[in-house]
């Protein structure tokens, strides 16, 4: 069992793979986690983790500046069916398209659009920054044995724009920031999440845990 | 729901934390890293490291400090002090910093913060503001920039300043009043009130705290979206807990997980 972590250049790996090492060894899950980027690597992984910070525009010519790398997260990913955990840009990249700087192309996985966040009070700030509670639209083994809802854990998120699904049984769970905020998308094999886990102390550890555990 | 932030800083030299930390049994108390893993276990929403004495020499020491903290706590960390290029930003992020705070360089070429926004992201770009009030008794408030330490007047208008900062691509202000820091009278209110409400862009107050209330006046009379503070965590005079206790009964959303 191997956990590819694909480093695109698109920012710092050394949090994400240090936290995927922790929850995999407080969990007895001791899957080896590779941050690599090589496409090879990405398409034999059990598990992949698309990792991105930035623009969305940026992280997919990152992703494409790779030969066979996108390639190769669709060889894993939809024909193999394995699980896959992308975080902040990483989930949004999962999109039809990214509306930021201009539109382009997203990994198409699932369909909608991501676009500037826009809370309905006017004196929340963007971007989203710091600690919400999560509020879940559907069960999902992500989220097993995480409390959620407004006496739940807290998860950091730091974005400006967000994951429109256009199914929304595609919506796993949301944050409220002056209207809803998409907080994890979940479809087959796939599951991303707006803030980062390996930011969110408790709650991050147990959802990265509950992933290296799932097997759907 | 979302909460305010609660920043614990650091001030780091050489490696070692400046005056030492004495709130919990650390076996080192000037070591950076356990001071981090300490503040991470105490609830503290975010951490602050300030390199205070930044130089190209020393540069390796700090990067080591955000490495080995990065592998010990998964929450937010943000460093600054002497942050003067692209290639600067790009060492901290790699180290495992999640935003870096940019100072001086951002007075003395303001297209630094555009470069560094457009490079990773408005949201990891922090500048960090350091204002003293000008204007004298009677007259409307002004504050104006000051570098060095509050030593050197820039006659740049704080406020007008945060608002090219934000249109350049700041995701976040620290705002440091030079007048409040190290004086414990709480933060410079109507300074944070003026920026917080003047830029769309999270306002982390800072400078002067001496008892939680001053922290709840921040956020609740200054607009902030977080408070940052130092002496009173570090020489325990408060727990982080105490302090978000405090803000949550005068009604502020806190994060309060087990």
């Amino acid at each position: 069992m191997s956990v590819a972590i694909v480093d695109y250049g698109s920012g710092n790996l050394h949090s994400a793979a240090k936290a995927f090492e922790r929850a995999a060894r407080d969990t007895g899950h001791s899957q080896p986690i590779l941050v690599t980027s090589h496409p090879d690597d990405v398409a034999r992984a059990d598990r992949v983790v698309l990792p991105g910070v930035g623009a969305f525009a940026d992280c997919r010519r990152g992703l494409d500046a790779i030969p066979g790398m996108v390639e190769a997260l669709n060889e894993a990913v939809r024909r193999k069916g394995r699980p896959f955990f992308g975080i902040c840009v990483g989930m949004q990249l999962m999109a039809t398209r990214g509306n930021e700087h201009g539109v382009t192309e997203g990994l198409g996985w699932i369909p909608g659009e991501v676009d500037k966040i826009a809370p309905t009070d006017p004196t929340l700030k963007i971007p989203h920054m710091g600690w919400n509670t999560l509020n879940a639209n559907r069960p999902h083994a992500l989220l097993d044995g995480i409390p959620v809802g407004s006496d739940g854990l807290h998860a950091y998120f730091v974005h400006s724009y967000q994951l429109n699904a256009a199914d929304p049984a595609d919506l796993v769970a949301s944050a409220d920031y002056g209207g809803a905020v998409t907080a994890i998308v979940g479809r087959d094999t796939m599951v991303g999440t707006q803030f980062h886990p390996e930011k969110s102390q408790k709650l991050g550890l147990h959802l990265i845990a509950n992933f290296l555990k799932w097997a759907p | 729901m979302f909460k305010v932030r609660i920043i614990p800083c650091l001030d780091v030299k050489d490696g070692r934390v400046v005056k030492g930390i004495n709130f919990v049994d650390l076996r080192d108390a000037g070591d950076p890293v356990e001071a981090a893993i300490a503040y991470d276990a105490a609830g503290a929403d975010e951490l602050c490291f300030l390199d205070i004495n930044a130089s190209h020499e020393n540069r390796g020491i700090m990067l080591d400090v955000v490495r080995r903290t990065a592998e010990a706590c998964f929450m937010p960390l943000t460093v600054g002090g002497g942050v003067r290029t692209v290639d600067d930003i790009r060492a901290l992020l790699n180290s495992g910093a999640d935003k870096a705070s940019i100072n001086t360089a951002a007075v003395t070429r303001r297209a630094f913060v555009k470069e560094a926004a457009e490079k990773f992201g408005d949201q990891c770009i922090v500048v960090a503001i350091d204002a003293k009030k000008v204007s004298g008794e009677g007259e409307p408030n002004r504050w104006e920039i000051f570098t060095h330490g509050g030593r050197n007047r820039t006659g740049i208008d704080a406020v007008d300043y945060a608002r090219e900062v934000v249109s350049l691509g700041a995701g976040e202000i620290l705002l440091t009043s030079m007048d409040r820091d190290g004086t414990k009278q709480g933060f410079d209110i109507a300074l944070t009130r003026a920026v917080a409400d003047a830029v769309p862009v999270p306002v982390i107050a800072s400078g002067g705290v001496g008892n939680l209330d001053h922290l709840v006046d921040g956020i609740r009379d200054g607009h902030a979206t977080a408070v940052l503070a130092a002496s009173i965590f570090h020489f325990g005079q408060h727990t982080v807990r105490e302090a978000k206790a405090h803000m949550a009964r005068a009604g502020l959303p806190v994060r309060l997980d087990p």
